[in-house]
């Protein structure tokens, strides 16, 4: 089964690249962009039912790698 | 006494560390490969900087759970000492050893240069050599070296004297114009509670002979040796 992660930086977090990429659309004509924000998609490929294990452990892993709880939030797609 | 210098595929300060104790100050060091687990009770760790696993998904993200991590931790819970320069200090946070988070610089210019740093405590066993409020120069070289952690997290560190090192002038003023990176509170350093493990983005491993721009950061491998 294919599954999607989407990692963003929590709202709180300063995004310095978001703010560059900003001002980068603001000059290509588009000042009606408030705010950019850029995050991560990691597409995974799970051999397997998707079961209550298999969730769970998919959970910890969004948890300890593939995003850090400290500045980041998470989604399962 | 014995260091142990972790050496991540990516790693490459971890040479300016061993040359420094073993040349300098003759101390008995070994370098450990990431995908070893032993580390002695009686070795001070040192996780040095570099770009482990390039960096990829975050610096740190990954060698937080190299096999060698399982030995570091426990060490660091047995109380032994654990220094993480720069990308060790990366993998540290990683890893839960210390609280908080190193992200991309603000100005997002990956900075290369001598900054001057305010030692804020010597009741460390990393710093016990400097005076309190000592001025050290010392170089940094990090695109994501600026420290982010929630307000009561900062609260904590600032109440229990966690903050070893921050960014200042010449003359210790610590201001935003002396911030390199954004980092909250200047906070260049920082400890654990228990005081044995030490996270910093400068280099002090580049600071170590005057001959090579200067020997402010000496302090901290002498104040290791010199633990009672």
């Amino acid at each position: 089964m294919k599954i999607t992660v989407h990692v963003m930086l929590k709202p709180s977090v300063f995004d310095p690249q978001g703010e560059a990429v900003k001002k980068a659309i603001h000059g290509l004509g588009m000042e009606n962009v408030k705010s950019a924000r850029i995050g991560k998609i990691i597409e995974l490929e799970i051999e397997g039912e998707n079961d209550v294990k298999t969730r769970a452990k998919l959970e910890e892993i969004c948890r300890d790698l593939l995003s850090n709880p400290v500045i980041e939030t998470y989604r399962i797609e | 006494m014995k260091f142990a210098v972790i050496r991540f595929p990516g790693s490459n300060c971890d040479q300016d560390c061993y040359r420094v104790l073993k040349d300098e100050l003759r101390q008995e060091v070994r370098y450990v490969w990431h995908k070893d687990t032993r580390l002695d009770e009686d070795e001070i760790i040192i996780l040095p900087g570099g770009f482990s696993y390039g960096d990829y998904l975050r610096c740190g993200a990954v060698a937080r759970f190299s096999p060698i991590m399982q030995a570091v931790r426990q060490a660091a819970e047995r109380g032994q000492l654990v220094l993480g320069i720069c990308n060790g200090f990366q993998i540290l946070c990683e890893a839960g050893l210390l609280p908080g988070a190193l992200v991309r610089n603000r100005n997002l210019h990956f900075i290369c240069e001598n900054v001057f740093l305010r030692a804020e405590t010597n009741q460390t066993p990393f710093t016990s050599a400097y005076q309190q409020g000592q001025v050290l120069r010392v170089p940094i070289a990090h695109g994501e070296g600026c420290f982010m952690a929630e307000p009561r997290v900062l609260d904590a560190l600032e109440k229990n004297n966690q903050i070893v090192f921050r960014y200042a002038d010449a003359s210790g003023k610590i201001s935003s114009a002396t911030n390199p990176n954004g980092s909250a509170l200047n906070i260049a350093g920082i400890c654990n509670e228990a005081r044995n493990v030490l996270g910093m983005m400068p280099h002090p491993e580049r600071a170590c002979e005057a001959l090579l721009s200067g020997a402010d950061g000496l302090g901290l491998f002498q104040s290791l040796i010199q633990k009672p």
